[in-house]
């Protein structure tokens, strides 16, 4: 069975919480007592109907105040797939825990509340769903039943947001008109809005192609750790573990090893101690090379016939996460893989307008949520791939060296 | 090539292992001889071997523990030839005079954090590994795979770092550490069906076999080692039950089965309408943000 990972996304209140206990509540998996408990706490609500959302918004101040803080983590599934739900926050405060969320998402659900058509939020956050390479974004345009569920709404909706996603790089974009409240659509096909044919949210999760979103020709291996028992049966076994991040290897393949340079074969690759032919993402293994070569974490083993990147200076997207301003000349310390180096801040070459997609120049400092493309300078040579080619490969973070916090999320472009 | 979702769940969670062992100096992986803290070192040994685990096994025992959890946990540590490094509750409680919970639903459960928190500190324990899921409870499902914890612990759900990809910072200032969670995406069923899988072994008290408990509040609570202190509503019984979760006997309660193999128990957790935190644990159901305010307070 397979695994998607997708989150919801859009403006506060549009009802991305409540579509996720819509959808756990119609396909049966939310368990009695996790019930009783939320209708034991909606119990305080004036209209006494159970509140789906506090499925998900499980911390004290959530609930208090009726809105999403940090991502929560869902799981279920159906005799089809398995699913890993990421709920994320509309508030703009909070857009970096969606960030955190949606990085390793498949599909995005892009909520729009039907009355009030795309807000700032819905663009904020399909950009940012754009950026990470997210291929797959479901428009969910909810509250229906606010609107009469009138097509004509719909239809406007979608022509509105259509025009927004050709201006992303977005793969496939898909429109369904939903209540969260009432569950239209979501498991249940709706019986108010028999002018809709497509596919319920359900049906479109459990059947969209997923199996050609992974990377299998660059192959990638970061190196996180190395084996080295020094037993006296073992004491030559020298083992590199790590995780295949993207593409694949066979034993007796090429490699070189950045940043070094140095090149050698693959001697042999392991899971468990037992050998394999072939390996690739995302498995963890041990690989064993044929020739003595300096290698230690931090390293990236990859196959000769497909080289990364390799450069001191880079380009780069960045939404950027700290509340303190980022700007030219500062240093952070960059993360790629598990290869950590200073970096400076050399250029903010444009800000994005989240509103109008449009590239400001001039801009001397970024602000907590702003989206830019930015030139770093690395102290060590760094060795990535551009993120639009190799999601795994292409992203990394900036940490703040005093706060130890990550403050920013790169998306890899090229050399500058 | 495409994994099967155990394998990606099982790759994920080396991954988050290994960096672990990549990063900290002095990292710790606590191990109770629980269902998850048993994954745990199966995975740490397919994350590791052949070379030796980059941390001790810790365990933080109550005193109230289950005696078959224990022997398995010594057994486990023996066979596997890893350190394993045990502090007592009991011993917190007597050198810093604590002042145990008393009544009718007492439990040490809470007094767990200060003995946790000190051995930190003892050993200077800068990560320690744990088996918490996010589908347990509502204040889990939140929680970062790296949880950066304060000197006391505690865990600030309004403040959690940015964590991206399958990029884990691990940076901390003194006397910080991070709890890391490697199975944070597995349910429960996806541990009981890697532990078939992988056909790993079990205390015994996971499967069906006779025992005498009381019934409280309409729950089944264990006589073992007169943890709970019987009272005069309480009725003895001796019934065939199994744990769902296997932690202090004082909050741990039993479910009825009749399920003697991992095929038998399993078909019973898919066949379960009630969660398992819900069945089985009496410290999650004080009040409402039972969990968040332990996790505020240094706990797991
Ligand atoms: N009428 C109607 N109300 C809805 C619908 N979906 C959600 N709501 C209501 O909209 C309000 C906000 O819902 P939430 O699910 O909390 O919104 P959210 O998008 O998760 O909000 P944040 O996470 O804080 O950004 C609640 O009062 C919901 O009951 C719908 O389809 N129809
Ligand atoms: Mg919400």
């Amino acid at each position: 069975m397979d695994l998607l990972r997708f989150i919801t996304a859009g403006s506060v209140d549009d009802g991305k919480s409540t579509l996720i206990g819509r959808l756990l509540y119609d396909s049966k998996s939310i368990l009695a007592d996790q019930l009783e408990a939320i209708e034991r706490a909606s119990k305080s609500r004036d209209d006494g109907e159970i509140d789906l959302a506090l499925l998900t918004d499980g911390l004290r101040s959530e609930r208090e105040q009726g809105i999403t803080i940090d991502v929560a983590y869902r799981y279920f599934q159906t005799p089809v797939r398995k699913f890993i739900i990421v709920d994320a926050p509309g508030h703009i405060q909070y857009t970096r825990n969606m960030v955190t969320g949606a990085s390793n998402c498949q599909l995005a659900i892009v909520l729009v509340d039907a009355r009030h058509g795309v807000a700032e939020q819905t663009r904020r956050h399909s950009l940012i769903a754009s950026l990470l390479g997210i291929p797959h974004i479901v428009v969910a345009i909810n509250k229906m039943d606010l609107v009469d569920y009138s097509q004509d709404v719909f239809s406007d909706i979608c022509i509105h947001y259509a025009e927004l996603a050709q201006k992303l790089n977005v793969k496939h974009v898909t429109y369904i008109p939903m209540s969260a409240l009432n569950g239209d659509n979501v498991v249940d096909r709706s019986e108010s809005m028999p002018w809709y044919e497509g596919q319920t949210l359900l049906e479109h999760l459990e059947t969209v192609e997923i199996a050609d979103d992974l990377n299998l020709t660059q192959a990638r291996f970061p190196v996180q750790y190395v084996i080295r028992p020094q037993t006296p049966e073992l004491h030559d076994y020298r083992g590199y573990a790590g995780k295949i991040t993207s593409g694949q290897f066979r034993k007796g393949d090429a490699i070189t090893v950045f940043p070094s340079g140095e090149t050698s074969t693959i001697d042999a690759i392991e899971i468990a101690e037992t050998e394999l032919e072939e390996a690739a993402t995302p498995m963890s293994v041990v690989m064993h090379l044929a020739t003595d070569v300096d290698i230690s974490r931090g390293d990236l083993i990859v196959r000769s016939d497909s080289q990364p990147l390799s450069s001191q200076t880079v380009e780069a997207m960045l939404c950027w996460m700290d509340s303190k301003e980022f700007k030219v000349g500062n240093k952070y310390v960059l993360q790629v893989g598990t290869f950590r180096t200073r970096c400076s801040v050399r250029e903010i070459t444009y800000q994005v307008n989240v509103n109008t997609y449009e590239q400001i120049e001039g801009v001397q400092q970024l602000r907590l949520n702003d989206l830019a493309k930015v030139i770093l300078r690395t102290a060590q040579p760094i060795s990535f791939d551009p993120y639009g080619t190799n999601r795994a490969s292409g992203g990394a973070i900036l940490i703040d060296e005093t706060s130890n916090v990550t403050v920013g999320a790169l998306m890899l472009v090229g050399e500058a | 090539m495409k994994l099967d979702y155990l394998d990606q769940l099982e790759s994920e969670a080396i991954h988050i292992m290994r960096e672990v062992a990549g990063q900290f100096e002095r990292p710790a992986l606590l191990f109770s001889g629980g269902k998850d803290s048993i994954t745990l070192v199966h995975l740490a040994l397919k994350a590791f071997r052949p070379g030796k685990f980059p941390f001790p096994l810790v365990h933080i025992d109550t005193g109230h523990n289950f005696q078959e959890a224990l022997d398995y946990r010594d057994a486990m540590a023996e066979r596997i030839g890893e350190k394993l490094i045990v502090r007592y509750v009991e011993d917190t409680i007597r050198e810093k005079k604590l002042k145990e919970p008393t009544g009718r639903n007492a439990t040490r459960n809470g007094l767990q954090t200060f003995t946790l928190l000190d051995t930190i500190e003892e050993f200077e324990f800068d990560a320690c590994i744990g088996g918490a899921r996010r589908d347990e409870e509502k204040a889990r499902a939140k929680e970062r795979v790296f949880s950066v914890r304060d000197e006391f612990g505690s865990w600030d759900p309004k403040r959690q770092r940015p964590e991206l990809w399958n990029l884990y910072n691990g940076r901390i200032h003194k006397g910080e550490n991070v709890r890391v969670f490697p199975i944070s995406n597995w349910t429960e069923l996806d541990v009981w069906n890697y532990i078939r899988r992988e056909k790993i072994q079990l205390p015994s008290i996971y499967f069906a076999h006779d025992r005498e408990l009381l019934i409280r509040d309409g729950k089944l609570m264990a006589t073992a080692g007169g943890v709970i202190k019987p009272e005069a509503d309480d009725q003895r019984v001796t019934r065939r039950v199994r744990f769902r979760t296997v932690g202090d006997i004082s909050c741990t309660a039993a479910s009825e089965s009749t399920a003697e193999t991992l095929d038998a128990v399993i078909d019973e957790i898919q066949a379960t309408r009630i969660s398992e935190r819900g069945e089985t644990r009496m410290d999650d159901q004080l009040s409402e943000a039972a969990m968040e305010d332990r996790k505020k307070g240094g706990y797991f």
